[in-house]
């Protein structure tokens, strides 16, 4: 993140738009397009978040998050571009992100080491492994997962064009958000993962096989990163340089806080985040500066989220309205990071 | 441990040094790189000559400045991944000083190599309040912190700090002569306070972990806060003193940045040097004697393999490659071991 903004970017001066200038962006804003595009930018990062979401129910902390979508986005796009096959480069970006996931796995339950760290060496490692082997595509212009917009329901006016115009890797997107709730929430295995993240000795004690689960939901959830990978260098922003899509997986990361690890607000978090880009990228031309500094926003909202849980008249406001907690709590798995062993 | 069991354990310690090195003949090879050259070529991108010696050597200064705070975060238990924000805000508060403050050298440059350790003290005091008082985990605090902290600089060096007429990412105007680390050769930024500073800082931190009373208990909050806590160790102000100490020469690492290396503030002052450290620290695990060969061999890696794009056309990201692998195969092999040892003795 330290070379963050080395490009040269937004020539001018800050603040001295005027007001006409500035209302003229915020309504461009809102434009059927511009909403179209915001979801579309979110599907990416739906796809991060659900899968580091899932990895944490079920206690372990995939921090690789910011090197696995980079190196999953070279790799999705270079295969593809090889192959000639969009498909094919979305199965190789899922492999690479499952591929790190299950070493963090393995280092953390077989090794018993901090999952921090070695995510942590991930994330850099596989930056510079994206950087490394990621060379000969610089550049190269390959295939996109191609616009299917849905017959009849694209029609409806407005909604239509925002929600139904888009193609299968934003689409898909969506259906994760209520296959991970239902998941999650209605079913009898997903009962299981959130046990296996909170009260770890408890699930074992019934019988579930605790590190395997855990084995399984990490590994499926860094295919699911791997897959932002692809939705980003196959759809949003096509093809590979050098740090393309830097900065996705740290902010990845503070949506499933600020989500509350819970896939529907995780996602909410998501398309809120592409609203952000989507006012960066309007008022570029009025305030230069926005578009890089909007961008960290989510950041301080993190910070923000955590901090006003912690408070003690958002306790007694919970107290007042437990349904309002319901709604707004964000408490972390209690085993989550915390390696689990049965002797 | 009997001697025999020791030095057998020694050897085990080579065998992930010995994989990382056979990983970068075989990536060399793969990309039609002689390696013997290649090594070659980067011992001499990093060391041949006063200049390149003196450029690696002030790449070298706050590499070893972060990785010796972080020695002092990770034995209090801490992950202070929010290093990169406090240096971004050490070199943020010593440009400030650099532009601002008037008069000869001795007077602008330890005014602004104060101001940086302040800013970084502050910015690691946030995470450590964030921390003790709100309960908010060190690492996702710290990560916030370190885009806000990068979001101001892109601020100054864009707004109100431009140069005259033009806002560019490129930085902002150079500072002026007085505000300059003092050099000691002609056109090179070598500087012995610089280079004086880091070695203190590794002899300070190895005393302070070592030899008195604060860095034991420190420890004892690392290993156990709740234990240490209950034994009368007021566990949130070891943590505060931590991140404090920490942000210090995370501080100084961002102003000898601003006025001994870039002279000027750019947005990515911090250079990766934080995350860098992180890394340099856990190959060290943990102890301070080792960080300044280590980050020695980082910088050579990563300067000396600039040249591989020059010269042999394989990408300079190489060197990151390695010291990523290195690193990775350390900590595995070191987790392979206390398996083994385990299994050999039942707890």
């Amino acid at each position: 993140m330290a070379d963050a903004t080395t490009e040269e970017k937004g020539t001018g001066v800050i603040l001295g738009a005027t007001w006409t200038e500035f209302w003229a962006a915020w309504g461009d804003v809102f434009t059927t397009a511009s909403l179209a595009s915001m979801m579309a930018a979110s599907g990416p990062l739906i796809y991060a978040t659900i899968g580091e979401t899932i990895s944490e129910k079920a206690g372990v902390i995939n921090l690789s998050l910011e090197g696995s979508i980079m190196l999953s986005a070279m790799t999705g796009f270079g295969t593809a571009l090889l192959v000639d096959n969009v498909l094919i480069g979305f199965l190789a970006a899922a492999a690479v992100g499952a591929g790190i996931a299950a070493l963090i796995a393995f280092a953390s339950i077989e090794l018993r080491l901090d999952q921090i760290a070695i995510g942590f060496v991930m994330t850099l490692l596989a930056i510079d492994l994206s950087d490394y082997l990621g060379n000969r595509f610089v550049g190269e212009a390959g295939p996109a997962v191609p616009a299917w917009p849905i017959p009849g329901l694209s029609e409806i006016p407005w909604f239509g064009e925002v929600l139904f115009d888009h193609n299968l890797s934003v689409y898909g997107s969506f259906v994760l958000i209520v296959v991970a709730y239902v998941f999650i929430y209605r079913t009898r295995r997903g009962l299981e993962l959130q046990g296996i993240g909170e009260r770890p000795e408890g699930a074992f004690a019934r019988g579930v096989a605790v590190n395997n689960m855990r084995y399984f939901y990490t590994i499926l959830g860094g295919a699911l990163v791997g897959v932002a990978g692809a939705a980003f260098s196959l759809d949003q922003k096509l093809g590979w340089r050098e740090g393309s899509t830097r900065n996705l997986g740290w902010i990845a990361l503070a949506i499933v806080i600020f989500g509350g690890w819970h896939p529907v607000r995780v996602a909410i978090g998501a398309v809120l985040f592409g609203f952000l880009q989507v006012v960066a990228l309007k008022m570029q031309p009025v305030f230069p500066g926005l578009s890089q500094v909007l961008p960290t926003i989510p950041f301080p909202m993190m910070i923000l989220a955590l901090v006003v849980v912690y408070t003690d008249w958002f306790r007694r406001l919970g107290d007042r309205y437990p349904r309002l907690r319901g709604i707004l709590a964000a408490d972390p798995p209690s085993g989550i990071g915390v390696a689990f062993h049965p002797e | 441990m009997t001697l025999k069991a020791r030095s057998k354990r020694s050897y085990a310690n080579l065998a992930p040094i010995a994989l990382a090195v056979l990983v970068a003949v075989v990536l060399l090879v793969l990309a039609g790189a002689n390696p013997f050259e290649a090594f070659k070529l980067m011992g001499q991108g990093a060391f041949s000559g006063w200049t390149k010696t003196g450029e690696t050597l002030m790449a070298w200064v706050p590499l070893v400045l972060a990785a010796a705070g972080l020695i002092i975060t990770f034995n209090a238990g801490l992950w202070n991944i929010g290093i990169e924000g406090q240096i971004i805000l050490g070199g943020v508060a010593a440009s400030w000083a650099a532009r601002e403050v008037g008069g000869p050298g001795w007077v602008v440059v330890p005014a602004a190599i104060i101001a940086g350790a302040l800013g970084g003290m502050l910015w690691a005091l946030l995470a450590g309040v964030l921390k003790t008082r709100f309960k908010v985990n060190e690492i996702f605090g710290g990560l916030g912190l370190d885009f806000v902290a990068a979001s101001l600089a892109v601020y100054l060096v864009i707004g109100p700090w431009s140069r005259q007429g033009v806002a560019s990412t490129s930085g902002t105007d150079l500072f002026r002569d007085e505000a300059r680390l003092p050099t000691i050769l002609e056109n090179n930024r070598l500087s012995l306070v610089a280079v004086a500073l880091a070695i203190a800082a590794v002899v300070f931190v190895y005393y302070l972990m070592r030899g008195t009373l604060f860095g034991l208990r420190l420890k004892a909050v690392g290993r156990n806060a709740r234990s240490a806590f209950l034994l009368g160790i007021p566990t949130s102000r070891y943590m505060l003193g931590a991140f404090a100490l920490c942000g210090v020469l995370a501080g100084i690492a961002g102003s000898m940045q601003a006025i001994g290396f870039h002279f000027k503030l750019i947005p990515a002052i911090s250079g990766g040097y934080g995350f860098l450290g992180i890394l340099v620290v856990l190959l060290a695990a943990f102890r301070a004697a080792w960080i300044a060969p280590i980050a020695l061999f980082f910088i050579a890696m990563s300067r000396g393999s600039t040249q591989l794009d020059l010269r042999l056309d394989v990408d300079s990201a190489l060197g990151g490659v390695i010291t990523g692998i290195l690193v990775l195969l350390v900590i595995l092999g070191g987790g392979w071991q206390m398996r083994r040892l385990k299994r050999r003795v039942p707890a």
